[in-house]
């Protein structure tokens, strides 16, 4: 099942997180690094989990491909397919939606002309609509990366994205 | 009824760091009581406390803790449950973003407790900056000797360490939780055996939320029969509360349990009242997953009483006229708002974070989703209603974890207590046009 993983490496500082990770549960039962280990193999490698990415972590576990497959595909944030550059989730639940979620998903969409769930030609941005990230209090809300953005109104937005534009970001969470 | 044991510091600038919460009587209560107090008399205070889990379901702590099995040369695990992600929630967020040492202070405490040696706090993936509030309060927690070998000398140790989840609500549930900590899908367990015999690899565990943990600090210090003697009845102590929805002042409260829900929504020290001056419709009150309670119901008991923030007076009608005080979650929703188009949202995400092992929560979910949104869309019929209703009486009771009930109660509140509204959305659409299905920004 392997594929070639020889052209899939971690930098030397990831590889450093990633020993230490791995040092925190009992030597017998290493798996359980591979939820923080994957986070950081898609932060390195273009924010998403390809086949090869999966087996190389695989690889460092001593674990099945497969044992990191039926993981990787069970969690949201993990991406089996590329996204753009910047991945934009606006939450829609209950107390979001009551604040208007739906107006500032609609505003987005516009802006980039996507969908919902598509990724910009220029692949700079994909668009998420999410479910409650715990952020009611200050809804409505978007999270770009690990960045929680709250209180949005439309202009709000607009601010937001030019920014992102200009500094050309790059949304990861590690 | 304002008193404060958790977030009594909140305000304080630099509260995050080691020293400013050191300057403020922190990890003074852990000190002593390593220096001072069993293992055994700890578990014994938290059961005089009264302290119920305040994860959701409200269980007495002292009485889990007491189950926790103890076979010789076992290692125990103490694992806090930081996976917030029941909609409405963002209580135990904001605790650990202002006061990650009281966290920590009470996870190093519960350990002693309990007797483990190695301790992890599982974080849901999203609130990762969160997770590197607490990695940098547990590097200052170690390097100060509260966290490591032979803590304050002595000879208690104890590791402990943050793991982040990847975005999966059903990981909230606490054996799901353990699974995924092993590095697995969060697919719930059945039990038993419960974590108190087999819970991280196969070894007796303790799970308990965060708010739960940090309680055991402030109880550890005033004593378990003070700490008692505040709220009401059998629901003790104080209750972090996460308001959201349509009212002036959200956010997250520290109240004595016991206040009044009228007061807790209209006055100025707490949510403010309604947003534009509007009326209220319902309050969902505990997190998505508890009934949904109409103005009347919220405000007073079928029998007149003032409903109180507790976990009686909630609860007080049971499902036919009263709900639970579950994590906290006060979601308001002013009288314009459709409950239907809420119950979807509700829905929706139900089926999403569904783990897929038992069917009638797999699909059951789905399939009410999918009539909610026929029905939002105007091609409804008065026979779905009653098919919702059927679909989610066939939930309950019927699966490995609770999460089934969770998606099945709201629906069922909801149909009972504003069943007309779902029959103007198939029969007379026109009657109901000043609801707002579709919400918009500006109020
Ligand atoms: C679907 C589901 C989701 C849950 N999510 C959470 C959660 O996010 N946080 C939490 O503390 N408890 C959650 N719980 C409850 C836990 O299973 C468990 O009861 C709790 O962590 C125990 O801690 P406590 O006794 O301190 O409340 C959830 C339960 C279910 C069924
Ligand atoms: S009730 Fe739902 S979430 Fe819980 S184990 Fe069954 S399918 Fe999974
Ligand atoms: S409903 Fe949007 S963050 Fe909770």
């Amino acid at each position: 099942m392997m594929t070639n993983t020889q052209d899939i490496q971690f930098s030397k500082e990831a590889m450093e997180k990633v020993q230490k990770i791995i040092s925190r549960y009992p030597s017998d039962r290493k798996k359980s690094a591979l939820i923080p280990i994957l986070h950081i193999a898609q932060a390195e490698f273009d924010g998403w989990l390809s086949p090869q990415t999966m087996d190389y972590v695989a690889s460092i576990l001593n674990i099945q491909s497969i044992e990191v497959y039926e993981v990787a595909s069970f969690y949201s944030m993990f991406n089996l397919e590329p996204v753009g550059n910047c991945l934009i989730e606006v939450c829609r639940t209950s107390s979001c939606w009551l604040c208007g979620a739906e107006d500032i998903i609609d505003h987005i969409e516009n802006k980039l002309g996507i969908s919902v769930g598509e990724t910009t030609p220029d692949g700079m941005f994909t668009l998420k609509a999410v479910e409650c990230l715990g952020s009611c209090g200050t809804a409505p809300m978007m999270q770009v990366g690990a960045d929680y953005h709250e209180n949005l109104t439309i202009e709000k937005v607009d601010n937001l994205f030019d920014q992102f534009r200009n500094e050309n970001k790059k949304s990861r969470y590690c | 009824m304002s008193k404060k044991l958790l977030l009594k510091n909140d305000h304080i600038p630099g509260i995050n760091t080691l020293a400013t919460y050191k300057e403020n009587g922190g990890y003074a209560v852990l000190t002593n009581a390593l220096k001072n107090l069993s293992p055994d008399a700890i578990v014994e205070e938290v059961k005089k406390s009264g302290l119920r889990g305040r994860g959701g379901a409200g269980f007495p702590t002292g009485m889990k803790w007491s189950f926790l099995a103890k076979p010789e040369g076992v290692p125990r695990y103490l694992v806090c449950n930081a996976d917030e992600s029941e909609p409405g929630t963002f209580k135990d967020r904001y605790l650990m973003e202002r006061i990650p040492h009281l966290l920590v202070e009470g996870m190093i405490l519960s350990s002693f407790a309990l007797g483990a040696n190695t301790s992890y706090i599982y974080i849901r993936g999203e609130y990762f900056y969160v997770a590197n509030i607490l990695e940098k309060a547990i590097d200052e927690a170690y390097q100060a000797g509260y966290l490591g070998k032979n803590i304050l000398g002595t000879g208690f140790n104890l590791d402990l360490y943050v793991q982040v989840g990847a975005g999966a609500y059903i990981c909230g549930e606490e054996t799901a939780l353990l699974e995924s900590l092993e590095g697995k899908r969060g697919n719930p367990r059945i039990k038993p055996p419960f974590p108190a015999v087999a819970g991280l690899y196969g070894c007796p565990t303790v799970v308990n939320n965060v708010e739960t943990i940090a309680a055991v600090v402030p109880i550890i210090e005033m004593g378990g029969e003070e700490y008692a003697k505040i709220g009401i009845g059998k629901s003790t102590g104080t209750k972090l509360i996460s308001a959201s929805g349509h009212i002036n002042k959200p956010g997250v409260y520290e109240i004595e349990l016991g206040l009044p829900v009228e007061e807790f929504i209209y006055s100025e020290e707490w949510c403010g009242g309604i947003r534009g001056g509007r009326k209220m419709k319902a309050v969902v009150a505990g997190g998505s997953s508890v009934p949904i309670l109409p103005t009347e119901l919220i405000l007073k008991t079928v029998n007149g009483e003032p409903r109180l923030m507790s976990y009686e007076s909630l609860g007080d009608g049971g499902f036919i006229s009263g709900t639970m005080l579950g994590s906290g979650g006060f979601i308001v929703m002013d009288e314009e708002t459709s409950i239907v188009k809420n119950l979807y949202t509700f829905s929706r995400f139900y089926h999403h974070e569904s783990c897929g092992q038992c069917s009638p929560c797999r699909e059951g979910i789905g399939w009410m989703e999918r009539i909610l949104e026929k029905i939002l869309d105007g091609r409804g019929t008065l026979a779905d209603i009653d098919l919702l209703w059927d679909i989610q009486s066939k939930i309950e009771g019927k699966t490995i974890c609770p999460l089934g009930e969770a998606a099945a109660w709201p629906v069922a509140a909801a149909i009972r207590h504003f069943r007309p509204e779902f029959e103007a959305y198939v029969t007379n659409p026109d009657s109901i046009k000043d609801i707002k299905h579709y919400y918009r920004l500006k109020n």
